[in-house]
């Protein structure tokens, strides 16, 4: 049984305009250990997918529905008090943006302690003491005396230190992390990324790293979830999105990766702004930004469906498979000639 | 944290002799003279001259001032070469030559029992009443609570005072509709905390009312925009039940700021509540003041303008000292 199953999620928000549909369908599985990327624009529903799982969306305007199976047990149905339990306990998840994510005004020990204490019944002195060593093992230096120390004395590398080590405290199965480099400089993403894989592995927790960044996909999935508009468009193993991409919106994201390795004129950008979720497009949301775009895109929303050679490959595109492949090939070509 | 409060108290020195300045030229600008009020209706020329001398209003302004700061002071004699310690005196009234000092000192307790029990009582509405409408903004206790800012806020505190005291003093007689009682050493025919408290409830609401719907405003306001904090997403991420979240992780931080406000308030309240005072016939600063305006006795009104000063200033202080020792990321320096 896969440690987290989501089948057809949907969130949608009432607002005074109407309502969002921020996730419209969504499905993917997590097995134990495993990580998980889930790509896609500001605003395609990777963040609210998360929080939907786990229960943190504003009672009173979200409605959910479809389920989402926690060991087999539907987070959506659970009562708050069984996902008070999971949370932070089962489930951990950190931030974006570790300069706010924090109390200001709680000293780190104080915060790590009580999400400690939420779930343990621990003494303080043992809540400290496995702090301290959480702190340690995140690369906080002199951690027994830092742990005295106030949020705002942190720099946000370390405060996205602190914010690990807080969701790794209660050892959970999976770790849900929401965009946790975005906010960081470049030199600190991938140090946060390098501890988040270790970390991973020393723990033994599943990992769903949502993010805009491809290259931090290719660095350390297993299996990606490229979303757009709320739907998924396309799904399977991190070789697969990365050799065939099967989706036009996969190539556009892969076309305005920057590079380091090469020289190019210039990046390549989809064109367009991502469509408003209170009317999204009719057929394929992708259509208007497509550069593929057949009459039928623009009547029949395309199924989620596998590649004929590989089943565990899903996408959403009428496109036949041939002229994907062409494409697909050209693109990959493209980036190796840059490339060398 | 030494410097930082001789650098601020020099800055409140500064403002009291602004203030006190200020205070002396608008006398001198009003077209009155405390000398020929004190000879009465047919005063004479000579009469005038020497009520003038006596009062010490023949002297140019600046000489005035110059009197009045020394006797403020506690040091007096250094000119002399001959410096002792003294008590700063406020001078004698104009218009019935009693001391300042004595008039304030026996206003100001008037006035403080009306503004600290109107600021618990003002708390005790603000809070919860705030608290709940943040959390359920829109309902209808939210809407009730909003219509009552709305009211509090146009509403005069002489009108309200008017219909408190028609109503629940005059027509369904359960309070007394004016009079102040001591709660200690009593000097009038009432006394003591049952009748002191008695008497100033209707002053306690009537000048609670105001502070009260810019309070639930303002704690509604702070709490709403907290609970949308990234840190409270993190805390019920923990697991953390809403009771939890509410206090160690909204409420600390949504209430920083109402601690400030409550401290510049009543600071600036303890001035005197003129309206509220005014209304009940409560002899405390404000309406000690607005005789003392009336007569033209400037001694009274400057011994008030200092109390209200040196009361802003102090309670300005504590705030900030009380800040940087709730708010982690408040260091002064």
């Amino acid at each position: 049984m896969a440690l987290l199953e989501v089948n057809d999620l949907k969130t949608y928000f009432r607002t005074d305009d109407g309502v969002v549909r921020a996730v419209d369908g969504v499905s993917f599985t997590v097995d134990k250990g495993q990580t998980l990327g889930i790509v896609g624009e500001s605003g395609s529903g990777k963040s609210v997918t998360c929080l939907t799982i786990m229960g943190l969306n504003p009672k009173r305007t979200a409605m959910s529905s479809g389920t989402a199976l926690w060991k087999g047990e539907d987070l959506l149905t659970a009562s708050p008090k069984r996902l008070r339990e999971i949370r932070g306990n089962e489930i951990a998840m950190i931030f974006q943006d570790p300069m706010t994510s924090l109390n200001p005004v709680q000293k780190i020990g104080e915060q790590l302690g009580e999400a400690m204490r939420l779930h343990e019944d621990v003494s303080k002195r043992g809540a400290r003491k496995r702090s301290v060593e959480l702190l340690q093992a995140v690369g906080i230096p002199r951690a027994e005396r830092r742990i005295d120390d106030y949020p705002h004395q942190f720099s946000g590398g370390m405060r996205q230190r602190v914010m690990i080590a807080m969701a790794l405290i209660n050892n959970p199965d999976l770790l849900v992390a929401d965009e946790p480099t975005t906010a960081l400089d470049v030199t600190t993403q991938a140090q946060i990324l390098s501890l988040i894989e270790k970390l991973q592995e020393e723990f033994g927790s599943a990992v769903i790293m949502i993010t805009h960044d491809l290259g931090v996909v290719a660095e350390i999935a297993d299996e990606v979830v490229v979303m757009y508009a709320a739907e998924v468009a396309e799904k399977g193993a991190v070789e697969q999105i990365f050799k065939k991409p099967h989706h036009p919106y996969t190539w556009g994201l892969m076309g305005s990766l920057p590079r380091l390795d090469a020289d190019v004129e210039r990046l390549v950008q989809i064109q367009g702004q991502p469509p408003s979720m209170l009317r999204p497009p009719t057929g394929c949301r992708f259509h208007p930004r497509c550069p593929y775009v057949m009459p039928i895109c623009k009547e029949v929303d395309p199924e989620l469906a596998p590649v004929s050679t590989d089943p565990g490959h899903l996408q959403s595109c009428h496109l036949d498979e041939e002229t994907k492949n062409r494409e697909a090939a050209k693109l990959l070509a493209g980036m190796m000639a840059e490339a060398s | 944290m030494f410097r930082y409060l001789v650098r601020r108290l020099i800055w409140a020195f500064v403002l009291f002799i602004a203030v006190t300045i200020v205070t002396y030229v608008i006398f001198y600008a009003i077209p009155a003279d405390p000398a020929r009020l004190a000879c009465g209706q047919r005063a004479t020329a000579e009469c005038i001259k020497r009520a003038s001398h006596y009062l010490g209003t023949d002297r140019p302004l600046y000489v005035q001032y110059g009197k009045f700061f020394g006797r403020l002071m506690p040091v007096a004699g250094i000119v002399e070469g001959n410096p002792h310690l003294k008590t700063p005196s406020l001078g004698r009234s104009f218009t019935n030559r009693l001391s300042v000092n004595y008039v304030v000192l026996n206003a100001a307790p008037v006035t403080a029992s009306l503004v600290f029990g109107g600021a618990i009582f003002w708390m005790m509405i603000a809070l919860p009443v705030g608290i709940l409408s943040a959390l359920r903004p829109r309902s209808l206790l939210d809407r009730i609570a909003m219509v009552f800012v709305l009211v509090g806020i146009s509403a005069h505190p002489v009108w309200i005072g008017l219909l408190f005291a028609y109503f629940f003093g005059f027509k369904a007689g359960i309070f007394p509709i004016t009079g102040y009682c001591d709660f200690v050493n009593p000097s009038g025919d009432c006394g003591g905390p049952v009748q002191w408290a008695y008497h100033l409830i209707l002053p306690w609401t009537t000048f609670a009312i105001l502070f009260a719907a810019l309070y639930v405003r303002m704690i509604r306001a702070n709490v709403m925009e907290t609970l949308g904090e990234d840190y409270v997403r993190t805390a019920r991420a923990k697991g953390a039940p809403e009771w939890l979240v509410l206090r160690s992780h909204v409420l600390r931080n949504a209430l920083l700021p109402v601690v400030t406000m409550l401290g510049m308030d009543i600071g600036i309240a303890l001035g005197g509540a003129i309206f509220t005072e005014s209304v009940y016939g409560l002899p405390g600063l404000g309406k000690t003041a607005i005789q003392a305006i009336e007569n033209f006795d400037l001694p009274v009104t400057q011994g008030v303008v200092v109390f209200a000063t040196l009361c802003i200033i102090t309670f300005n202080l504590l705030v900030d000292l009380l800040y940087a020792w709730i708010d982690p990321r408040i260091r002064l320096t």
